[in-house]
This record gives C-alpha cells, sequence and structure tokens, in this order.
C-alpha cells in the first residue's frame, strides 16, 4: 500500500457482546499475535481469547516471603548479633515483639515487586513509543469502543484478508496501523546523549543536595542539636568571669566527693609511726590489693616487686621493694609512700582507695616474705 | 406484602449514561478553568495552611515548650491529631479494599475520591510523630540504617512499629492509587488537546494501551493489592493502638484498644469522606454517579460502626469495675466526671447518641441531616482520641504528679494547618485527576458486560 511497515490491522466494534464473539472467532480461525483492547476490563474475556490464568500471584509469593524472611533475619542480626541489648529482661530474639515489623516488610515487598513486576518487567512499560499510541483507534478504545487487532508479525497474517475477516465478523470500521519512524528505532534509548546528561544532571543535583543537607543544612540555625544548650561547656572561654575561664577553681577547703583528706602530708615519720594497718590478711583483701598492685603498683616495680620496670626507660627506676629497708619499715610508711607520693611517685590517693591502699600494703608484705623467706615461714 | 427480586443486581450508577457521558462529565473539571468558588476555597484552605506553616516555624525555632504539653502530659494535640488523622485515612482503604473484596458494585463511584483521601490523611498524620520528637530534622534517627555509630532502632518499641505501619501504609496506598488511575490517566491522554496536557498524561500513564492482554494482569494485581491493604489497614490502626496499649497508663492498658480503634477509624473516615461527596457530587454534577444510595450505604456503615465505638465505651467501664483496679476504675470515674468531662460528654453525644438518627431512612436519606451528623462525628472522634490520650496521662497513679493540660495556640495552628493542608491537598486533586475512577465506572453501568448467554 505505501513504503511504511504494517504493524497491524484491527477492527472497531460497538457492543461488549460483538467483542467476545470476535475474539473468540479470531482465536478459531487460528489466529495468534492479536489482542483486545476495551475501556475497561471485560467479563469472560480471558476465556474468550483462550488466555492462561494470570502467573502475577507467583512473584507476589516470592517477595512477599523473601520480605518476611528479610524483616526477621535483620531484626535478629541487629538484636543478637551485631548489638545484643536485653530489653525489658527479655530474650534477644523477641519473636512476638518482631511480628508487627515483619508483616508490614511483607506487606511492603509484596505491594511494590507485584506491582513493578507486573507493570515495567511483564508489560514493559514505560512504552510511550507503541504504534497503537496516537491512532484513531486508540482514542476509540480509550471511550468507548471495542477493538480487535492482528498483528502483521502473525504467520496467518494477509492484509487483505484480515480486513474482510475483521468485516465479517461486525466490526464497524478497520484500521490498518503503521510504525512511524521513531517507532521503529532499535538502537538502545539509554545511551541517548540527551538521557545521559539528563542521568548526570539529576545525580548531580542529587547528590549536592543531600551534601548540601546532611553537611551544612542541619548546622544552620534554627536547626539545633543537643549538645548546644544555653550552658557553659568544660574548656570553654567565659566573659562572665573576669578571667575569661568558664571553668572554676574549687574553693579553698573543698573537698571532692567520696574523698578523705590525708593528715600527714608530708609528714613521713608520724604517717609510720602512728598509722596502723587494721585490715586483715585476708585471702580476699589479698586478692585485691593484687589486683590494684598490679594495675597501679607493677608498671614500674615489677610484677613482684622487684623494681623491674616495664616501661623500659620512659620513666626512671624506682629500687627493690625487698631491700632491708622496706622490710623493716612499718606498714604505715608503706601506706604514706602509696598515698603521699615520693621523690618521683606521685600520689596515688586519687586511684586506689584507702581500704585497697591497706590491701596493697598487705600484698607487698606477703610478696617481700616470699622473696626472703624465713625459717618460721614454713611451718 | 412487596416481593423483591434479590437476584437481579439495581444499578449502581443512576440514568443509564453512555460511556462517553461519563468520560465527558467526570473529566470536566480537568479540562474547565477552575471556578471562583474553587478559588474562594482554595483560599481558605491557603490561608488554614499558612496559620500551620507559621506555628510551625514557631515550634522550630523554640523548640516544643511553644505546646502546651509539659509533664505530665507529654503527649498532647500532637498525637491526637495523629490518630485522628491515621483513623481519617481508614475509610478508604476499606471503600477501595475491602468493599472490593466483597464484590460491592457500589464502591466504583466513590473509591478513587476516597483513597485519596486516605493518603493526604496519612500525610497530615505522619506530620504530627516527625514534629512531635522535638528535632524534625533528625527524624533519620527513626529508620534503621546502617551507621557509625553501630546503633540501631528498637525493634520491640510500639512506636517504631508505628514507623513501619505508618509509612508501608502510605506507601501501599499510594501504589494503589497510581496502579488504580493508570488506565484513566490513558484515557485522558488520549483526550487531550493540548501538547503539554498530552505529555504529562503519556508520562503517567506509562503507554497504557487498554489491551486486555493487560487487563487480565492488571485485575489480578488489583485483587492482590485488595488482599494486602484489608489486613494492613487493620494493622496500621491496631499498631497505633499499641502505642498506647503496651505502655502500663491506666485506661490505656487494655486489650479492648486494637478493635476499638479500627472501628472508631472507620467511623471518622466514612464521615470525612461523606462529607466531602456531598461537596464533590453537587459542585461537579456527579449525582448520577455518586448516588443518594451511596450516600445512605455509608451512613449505614457510620451507624454500625458507631455502635461498635458506644460499645467499646460502655466495655471499658464494665472491664474497670470487673477487674476490682482501683486505678483504672478512678480513670474512667475522673473521664466522665473529672476536668476533662466536658470532653468526655462532647464524645458520648456526638459518636453515640447522634449517630442513632441513621435508624430512621428519611434520616439517612436528607442530605443536610447526614452532612451535619457527619461533621458532628468528626468532632466526637477527636474528642475520643483527646480524652484517651490527655485524661489517662494528666491523672495516673501518683497524685502528686497529677497535672492539667491546656493546649497554646500554636499547638491549635498546627492542628488548623494539617486541615489546610489537607483541604489544600484535595482541591488541587480535584482539578488535576478524575475523581471518579473512569474504568471502573464503565465496568459497572448497564449493558457495560457482555451478557453470558448461548456458549457460556
Amino acid at each position: 500500500m505505501n513504503n511504511k511497515t504494517l504493524y497491524s490491522v484491527s477492527g472497531l466494534f460497538n457492543t461488549p457482546n460483538e467483542i467476545i464473539h470476535a475474539s473468540e472467532e479470531t482465536v478459531n480461525a487460528g489466529y495468534k499475535k492479536f489482542d483486545v483492547h476495551s475501556p475497561y476490563p471485560l467479563h469472560g474475556m480471558n476465556q474468550a481469547m483462550n488466555l492462561k490464568p494470570s502467573k502475577l500471584g507467583f512473584i507476589t509469593l516470592i517477595f512477599g516471603l523473601s520480605g518476611a524472611a528479610f524483616a526477621l533475619a535483620f531484626m535478629w542480626w541487629v538484636n543478637v548479633i551485631e548489638y545484643p541489648l536485653v530489653i525489658g529482661g527479655k530474650p534477644l530474639f523477641q519473636l512476638p515483639a518482631f511480628i508487627p515489623v515483619t508483616f508490614e516488610v511483607t506487606v511492603l515487598s509484596a505491594a511494590i515487586f507485584t506491582v513493578v513486576g507486573m507493570l515495567f518487567v511483564m508489560f514493559k512499560f514505560p512504552n510511550n513509543s507503541h504504534p497503537l499510541h496516537d491512532t484513531d483507534y486508540m482514542k476509540k478504545v480509550s471511550a468507548d469502543k471495542y477493538g480487535l487487532t492482528i498483528q502483521s508479525i502473525d504467520l496467518q497474517f494477509d492484509e487483505n484478508k484480515v480486513t474482510s475477516f475483521l468485516k465479517s465478523l461486525g466490526a464497524s470500521e478497520v484500521f490498518s496501523i503503521h510504525y512511524d519512524g521513531e517507532e521503529l528505532r532499535t538502537d538502545n534509548k539509554i545511551f541517548n546523549p540527551k538521557f545521559i546528561l539528563f542521568l548526570i544532571v539529576t545525580a548531580a543535583v542529587v547528590s549536592g543536595a543531600t551534601y548540601f543537607t546532611l553537611n551544612k543544612l542541619l548546622f544552620m540555625s534554627p536547626f539545633n542539636w543537643m549538645v548546644e544548650q544555653d550552658r557553659v561547656n568544660p574548656q570553654s572561654k567565659n566573659e562572665f568571669f573576669a578571667d575569661g575561664f568558664g571553668m572554676r577553681e574549687p574553693v579553698e577547703g573543698a573537698i571532692s566527693r567520696g574523698f578523705t583528706p590525708y593528715k600527714f602530708k608530708g609528714q613521713p615519720e608520724n604517717a609510720a609511726r602512728y598509722l596502723i594497718n587494721s585490715l586483715p590478711m585476708t585471702e580476699i583483701n589479698l586478692k585485691i590489693g593484687k589486683e590494684k598492685f598490679e594495675i597501679f603498683c607493677s608498671p614500674c616495680h615489677g610484677n613482684f616487686g622487684k623494681g623491674d620496670s616495664r616501661l623500659k626507660g620512659q620513666f626512671p627506676n624506682p629500687p627493690t621493694l625487698h631491700s632491708e629497708k622496706v622490710r623493716t619499715w612499718s606498714d604505715g610508711a608503706i601506706f604514706h609512700v602509696i598515698t603521699d607520693g615520693q621523690n618521683v611517685m606521685p600520689s596515688h590517693a586519687q586511684q586506689i582507695s584507702i581500704e585497697e591502699r591497706w590491701a596493697v600494703v598487705n600484698y607487698i608484705r606477703v610478696l617481700q616474705s616470699a622473696v626472703n623467706a624465713k625459717e618460721s615461714d614454713l611451718k | 406484602m412487596r416481593s423483591i427480586d434479590y437476584s437481579i443486581e439495581p444499578s449502581v450508577v443512576e440514568g443509564k449514561p453512555t460511556l462517553a457521558a461519563i468520560d465527558d462529565v467526570v473529566t470536566r473539571p480537568l479540562d474547565t478553568k477552575p471556578t471562583t468558588s474553587w478559588y474562594v476555597a482554595i483560599s481558605i484552605s491557603g490561608t488554614m495552611l499558612l496559620v500551620g506553616i507559621i506555628s510551625l516555624a514557631v515550634t522550630f525555632i523554640f523548640g516544643v515548650g511553644a505546646w502546651g504539653v509539659n509533664q505530665p502530659v507529654g503527649w498532647g494535640f500532637d498525637i491526637v491529631n495523629f490518630v485522628f488523622w491515621v483513623g481519617i485515612g481508614h475509610a478508604g482503604t476499606l471503600i477501595s479494599a475491602i468493599l472490593f473484596l466483597l464484590r460491592q458494585r457500589w464502591r466504583t463511584g466513590i473509591a478513587r475520591f476516597a483513597e485519596a483521601m486516605t493518603i493526604f490523611a496519612v500525610m497530615c498524620a505522619g506530620l504530627f510523630p516527625l514534629i512531635h520528637t522535638g528535632r524534625p530534622w533528625l527524624d533519620g534517627y527513626l529508620m534503621p540504617y546502617p551507621n557509625q555509630h553501630s546503633l540501631w532502632v528498637n525493634f520491640t518499641s510500639p512506636l517504631l512499629w508505628d514507623v513501619f505501619a505508618v509509612s508501608t501504609y502510605f506507601t501501599v496506598s499510594l501504589i494503589f492509587w497510581y496502579v488504580g488511575l493508570i488506565p484513566d490517566f490513558a484515557t485522558l491522554r488520549d483526550r487531550a488537546t493540548s501538547k503539554i496536557k498530552k505529555i504529562i498524561y503519556s508520562i503517567f500513564s506509562l503507554g497504557w494501551r487498554h489491551s486486555n492482554r493487560h487487563w487480565q494482569h492488571y485485575e489480578m494485581a488489583y485483587l492482590i493489592l485488595a488482599g494486602f491493604a484489608t489486613p494492613l489497614v487493620l494493622s496500621v490502626h491496631t499498631i497505633v493502638s499499641f502505642d498506647f496499649a503496651v505502655s502500663v497508663i491506666p485506661g490505656w492498658h487494655t486489650t479492648i484498644f486494637p478493635p476499638y480503634f479500627v472501628a472508631g477509624a472507620v467511623f471518622s473516615g466514612f464521615a470525612m469522606v461523606q462529607n466531602m461527596l456531598i461537596l464533590i457530587r453537587k459542585i461537579f454534577n456527579l449525582k448520577h454517579i455518586i448516588t443518594l444510595d451511596h450516600l445512605e450505604k455509608m451512613n449505614k456503615v457510620m451507624l454500625t460502626t458507631g455502635l461498635m465505638v458506644g460499645y467499646a465505651y460502655a466495655m471499658e467501664f464494665f472491664i474497670a469495675w470487673y477487674s476490682g483496679n482501683a486505678t483504672e476504675q478512678f480513670v474512667f470515674l475522673n473521664r466522665a466526671l473529672g476536668p476533662y468531662a466536658w470532653a468526655y460528654w462532647i464524645m458520648v453525644s456526638c459518636n453515640v447518641l447522634i449517630p442513632q438518627f441513621f435508624w430512621f431512612k428519611k434520616l439517612r436519606r436528607s442530605i443536610v441531616v447526614m452532612f451535619i451528623i457527619g461533621v458532628l462525628v468528626n468532632v466526637g472522634m477527636w474528642f475520643e482520641r483527646f480524652v484517651i490520650v490527655v485524661t489517662s496521662l494528666s491523672r495516673d497513679y501518683l497524685p502528686s504528679s497529677w497535672g492539667h493540660y491546656i493546649p497554646s495556640i500554636f499547638d491549635i495552628g498546627i492542628f488548623i494547618g494539617s486541615f489546610g493542608l489537607f483541604f489544600t491537598l484535595l482541591l488541587l486533586f480535584i482539578k488535576t485527576v478524575p475523581v471518579v475512577s473512569l474504568s471502573e465506572v464503565k465496568a459497572v453501568i448497564d449493558g457495560a458486560q457482555p451478557t453470558h448467554g448461548g456458549r457460556h
């Protein structure tokens, strides 16, 4: 007829009964590549067109179950593996409490993938360059007519035969529908420069906006964060005080909470004379003493008090605790050294409580008698 | 006695319009310039929206201290409005999904509009928990996402279930709505006379061709979505009620809450849909598509759900007495006789007493009466949420920590703003999208389906 490529021959019918009859006859005549177009779904058309039942439900089933499995596995991973946190004394994996989220994710996943699968995979939408678009035929089946289309790729297709076949079925109008130039293009539209430019611009705008929002906008007024409060932060400047410091010195004579003042500060002789070790040499006390000794004393004095520092010369090595001098000291004298420090050794009063200091003294005594054991110790 | 033949289904569309006539009447608002009344309506709703925006700006700058909430009532208007709006949305899904599964053909005329209302109502609802967090710009933490703090959300908290329920509900409603719109967009595309309209409708129709090979899967997809939307809508308000029921506050810690909340949601939602449809059918001459029968059926649903809500009110009192729990008993006496008794009695009269007028067919079919009752039902349902949230919190176990909640002007401003948002979106919707589903209504008019004689 002309040099254009034929897509199909299509006929229009006026009533639902006619179109049902026409599609049954088309199936009987052996046409395979045909389709019926109607402004709304017609009851009984699936049988008339000899269509198999829709398999869409399988997509729903697969993605619904995957959604449920993913949600449960994810919550299990979060609460049991990644960050185990006991909430309300319940087990880490609390199935009843996980059901609402599992249900919602199942529905979400099933609904999204059903629709996406149908529209974008099964129907291959979006497709706005189909030969049927923009034809009088499509405009009529879109409104109030019923159309039957037999495609030119059908093995039995013959333009004149199909036209007379449709007319014999009672078609009110018969159209020959051709491809236009745009619809015949086979090159991949994804590589269209305009489309690539569109993608680049979109990527730049989205990433720029995201960067600006997350890194700049969120730190502007009136957006504020919990750390920003009407108060003076430690180590910060503050003009309220004459010296410009935000932090204040404690008032003269102030004592920190839980801290007992030491009355023999700088008086080792008095400490040695008057301080009495009232802590018994029990196993528990020695354990505490050992623990504290190994944490606070052993880095310099060595694990057994032999003055074998682990600091490798970064700090001067202290003399051994097994010397004659230390062995003959009273408990009070050792206590005084821990509390007040001696030579380069600083005070450990902040780190070790009074009771624990006495426990350390007891432990040192045990170490000393272990290294220089006397006959009487064997009994 | 007159005998009725129940085997013949009455027509759901009046006056036997042709298929083309349906296209013409439904698409007219899209093809004509807006009328003066539309401009008046959108300027009113826009003003309300602006009031809300200003109140929100004040809240952003001064924090939630601008509201009336304080100890012990930390959940005030924000949560009341959240529950109220989520409830409004439920009617849409009920009409579009549950009535679809029940093969109620009369739903076709009103489903599109009801679904649109669902989407807009859920948008209004979603706003409130987001601003309720105090620093809404950090709401991203509500979603479980991998972060360098290795910090995750608490999957055992009803508040987190809410995040999932409401966002899923919104997404699925939107998908459901859009799937229903695709064939209509294709029809609009083929009717379009201007080039810009044609491009826009082509994009949204995705190239739909009304092919019966597509319709077959499309109907299956619609059925599946309806099947999922039905348990979803029930789960959403159930989970909203868990926000209360899972806590230990007297008056909240009850197992009746999920069904009671769902019934209340359908009740208020139908009232809102009925109100809006009365206006739409009048303005756009859709009285033959959205018929008086539709409205009457909706009134019957309201009467039924109203009775369910009334039963729940009575049962709460009964259980309080029957449990022998002194705190529970006090809470309910306090609701009826305490400082918020006025709110309680507004709730009871609007939700239980006034809908009883719908027992009379004459009142059920009177536009004026049903409109007034619909408005009152929504007033009553708003106060129901107010009573639940505020009375329980203001007087709980410790009398020493009792308090009284008075909303601030900004609370009221945001509430007005949410109505502004809702109505503005609805007004834009009715000018851009067909308010009645073309393909669905065409399928149910007389003579639209083949007569199955002979070979079938």
